[in-house]
């Protein structure tokens, strides 16, 4: 049997350790028999060397999805690698302390604007970046949790997940005629190095394994995540476009 | 390998990361309180380390080594 992602280039960002979601989503991937380019930020000899414990070593470009000369100079540097892209998963976010956990109402704009700048609006920066890459159509993949409602402790990290979710329907409108899907999987709770930073995160971990009507266990929850990802990456959802997908156990569809 | 050796390999694994001077490694050190090193950096430590003496530190236990102590004595007794 071939592989779900035989021959498919893929760009994956969002690697920092063995637990990042996205890690998960370049192993499965390369086990499905995709070709991986990671892009990395900050810490890139961290990164570098996560990216030796996949099945296959993959490429290793710096992105900081904020700074445009990276954006502008990445179809040239990915395309050192790979002759083009197939799919790119967009595994980034990140607010300020102000942002998450604490009062909701003192977040200053400043601090706002850079978690809607690295969580959001880089979604587009990405997309723009790589659709050179992207002669033949392809598959965007964004990582969301539910912005349709408020959660604790959550705050503007939650209100930059929604403008995830318009960005995301937006891009759809944009990219379809070219043959580009843009979808987001709407995760549960997955400990990873990002997750442990947000505030109240154990006690949505508890409360979402009592809630869920198929179950929910953190430390595993990277596998089932990284699946959807990487179906969605595939030509298996190919009318599909402006999407969420929940893997959550079933816990958005609860009322109580 | 001796304590002595790890302590010796895990004093330039945090000078590489962290770049903290060698002499102010020492067992009694917290890395976090006295070190002053960041929860990232101390990822990286741990990941090296892994590379370096073939042991798997999981996150939960990470948590729980908070000083260079802790750090030689898990290494020593699970690799």
């Amino acid at each position: 049997m071939t592989g779900l992602l035989e021959g498919k280039r893929l760009l994956i960002t969002g690697v920092i350790t063995d637990a990042s979601i996205g890690f998960h989503v370049a192993r499965l991937a390369q086990e499905q028999g995709a070709k991986v380019v990671l892009t990395g930020y900050g810490r890139l000899s961290l990164v570098e060397r996560i990216a030796r414990r996949l099945p296959e070593e993959a490429p290793l470009i710096e992105l900081d999805v904020t700074n445009d000369e990276h954006l502008r100079t990445l179809p040239e540097r990915v395309g050192a690698h790979v002759d083009g892209l197939d799919g790119v998963l967009h595994s980034i976010g990140f607010a300020p302390p102000s942002c998450l956990g604490n009062p909701f109402l003192d977040a200053p704009w400043e601090d706002v604007s850079t978690a809607l700048h690295v969580s959001a609006y880089s979604f587009k920066s990405l997309a723009t970046a790589c659709l050179p890459l992207m002669k033949e159509g392809g598959s965007l993949v964004g990582m969301d949790f539910d912005a349709r409602v408020a959660w604790p402790s959550y705050n503007w990290m939650g209100v930059a997940k929604a403008t995830l979710e318009a960005t995301t329907r937006y891009l759809a409108r944009e990219l379809g005629p070219q043959g580009i899907r843009v979808n987001l999987v709407a995760a549960g709770p997955v400990r990873t190095m990002a997750a442990k930073s947000i505030p109240g995160f154990a006690d949505l971990e508890s409360a979402w394994g009592e809630r869920a009507p198929l179950g929910w266990d953190v430390t595993t929850a990277a596998e089932p995540v990284a699946r959807a990802c990487c179906a969605l990456l595939s030509d298996w959802f190919p009318a599909t476009t402006g999407s969420m997908v929940w893997v959550d156990g079933g816990v958005h569809a609860l009322g109580m | 390998m001796s304590n002595e050796d790890i302590l010796k390999e895990l004093k330039a694994i945090v000078e590489e990361v962290a770049g903290v001077d060698p002499e102010e490694v020492t067992e009694e050190k917290s890395f976090v309180d006295d070190l002053d090193v960041d929860s990232l950096s101390m990822v990286e430590i741990a990941v090296q380390a892994e590379d370096k003496f073939g042991v798997k530190i999981p996150d939960d236990q990470l948590a729980n080594l908070k000083t260079v102590g802790d750090a030689v004595t898990y290494i020593a007794t699970n690799k």
